[in-house]
């Protein structure tokens, strides 16, 4: 009973890879960090879900897409998502890869420890002469910043601690 | 606050007392975040420049997104679909202070909107304090899942702050118009930013079980950071805000509500069984 429960647990893990955050769609919710724990009982399987802000408008469309996804998966009949606030996300929570993605798609990632200082490095060309335009941008989770190097507009994500 | 913890929604529902009382301060929180929103979206396109559309836009959206959250915590402890909730109450039914559904100004944002960004500045920034004090409290709160949510809310919450710190300092040490705008927003708004503090008829049973701290506690930190930054910025202080006629806590409220309501709801109302 164990090897098929451990056997359905690494199954939902490499299809939340799949599951892509819906307005950054070259990250998956698990290199956002946004997944906490994947419970498995039996065929019933419950994702612990951390959204990365309580506001996010996406949150609903996230879920169904997981519900979506998972439910796809032999031996699953009932996938279950519920929120978790506690231990709240952070930005620490943001993978190595998905840092290097968030930057691949032109977007600055947040700094990785809570003590460290706020500075914005261009995602195009790395330089760090950058100027915050807009502490607000087309989403709650992100900011407007500009390179004076390479003089591009970029997005930078919010630090969230 | 010594009120035992629930930990669960399922413990809340087993006390009748504790979840009326629960139940009471939700809408307070959830009825505020939305009514300030939906005058937060009224400004969309009329305000006074395009970052600020995208700034002012984004902060609404997030607070709106706090409303929904509150609604959902209203939602598991069965009082109705969160989407219910927002749109299908009557307005004697909102719990909502009486400051946050004043209109922007005169005029409709349709039809020759004369909105004050003074006002609006003010509002928004003294409403911002007052949630960062509600919030911290709440991080307290004896219902396990709202200390949860309200920690969870507090680092968007302070972006929001931030934003109107900035206006409120620019504009009060801008021109002398800027000032003078700044000045008469004070006033306008000081007739109703007493009544936040309140917490309604059930407000004793409220504090009594540890749900949040008592209101007159919150006006006493909300006084002194709003009089630390008046004072930061020239800005002097006119005392002590007051109440009003109206107590929103107790469903008391104007006509501008039930305008905005029905709006904010014309869509919803139509076919409230649409799938969104």
């Amino acid at each position: 009973m164990t090897t098929v429960v451990g056997t359905i647990e690494g199954e939902v893990w490499k299809q939340l890879e799949n599951v892509k955050d819906p307005e950054i769609p070259s990250i998956s919710v698990v290199e956002m960090g946004m997944i906490h724990r994947v419970l498995v009982e039996e065929s019933h399987v419950v994702i612990e879900f951390m959204p990365t802000f309580v506001g996010c408008p996406a949150l609903k469309i996230i879920e169904q897409n997981i519900v979506d996804q998972l439910s796809a998966l032999p031996g699953v009949t009932n996938v279950q998502v519920e929120l978790v606030f506690e231990p709240a996300w952070t930005s620490e929570r943001i993978s190595e890869t998905g840092r290097e993605k968030l930057r691949q798609f032109g977007i600055a990632p947040p700094p990785g420890k809570p003590e460290d200082h706020w500075e914005i490095a261009c995602p195009y060309c790395g330089s760090r002469d950058t100027t915050l335009d807009n502490l607000f941008g087309p989403a709650a989770c992100r900011s407007i910043a500009y390179c004076r190097d390479c003089r591009n507009p970029f997005e930078a994500l919010k630090p969230i601690y | 606050m010594t009120a035992n913890r629930l930990e669960t929604v399922e413990q809340a529902k087993a006390n009748p007392e504790y979840r009326t009382a629960l139940t009471e301060l939700l809408y307070q929180l959830a009825d505020d975040d939305l009514v300030l929103s939906f005058r937060g979206s009224e400004w969309l396109g009329l305000a006074p420049h395009v970052e600020e559309d995208v700034a002012f836009s984004s902060i609404t959206q997030d607070t709106m997104g706090h409303a929904a959250a509150f609604y959902g915590l209203l939602e598991g402890l069965g009082e109705g679909k969160a989407d219910d909730l927002a749109h299908l109450r009557e307005a004697n039914r909102l719990r909502n202070a009486i400051l946050v559904e004043r209109p922007n100004g005169t005029g409709h944002y349709l039809n020759n909107p004369r909105y004050d960004w003074g006002y609006t500045v003010v509002r928004q920034y003294v409403y911002e304090i007052f949630k960062q004090e509600r919030l911290e409290s709440l991080t307290r709160s004896s219902f396990a899942p709202l200390a949860q949510l309200a920690r969870k809310m507090r680092p968007e919450q302070r972006y929001h702050l931030l934003h109107w710190q900035t206006w409120f300092s620019q504009l009060a040490n801008s021109t002398e118009e800027a000032r003078q705008r700044i000045m008469a927003g004070v006033e306008r708004v000081w007739t109703d930013a007493g009544g936040l503090f309140d917490l309604g008829p059930y407000g004793q049973a409220i504090v009594n079980f540890g749900l949040i701290e008592d209101g007159a506690l919150l006006a006493e930190r909300w006084t002194e950071k709003v009089k630390r930054a008046f004072e930061a910025n020239s800005v002097p202080w006119p005392g002590n805000p007051q109440q009003g006629q109206l107590n929103g806590r107790a469903g008391q409220h104007t006509d501008d509500l039930k305008s905005a309501l029905a709006e904010l709801a014309e869509v919803y109302r139509l076919a409230p069984a649409a799938n969104w």
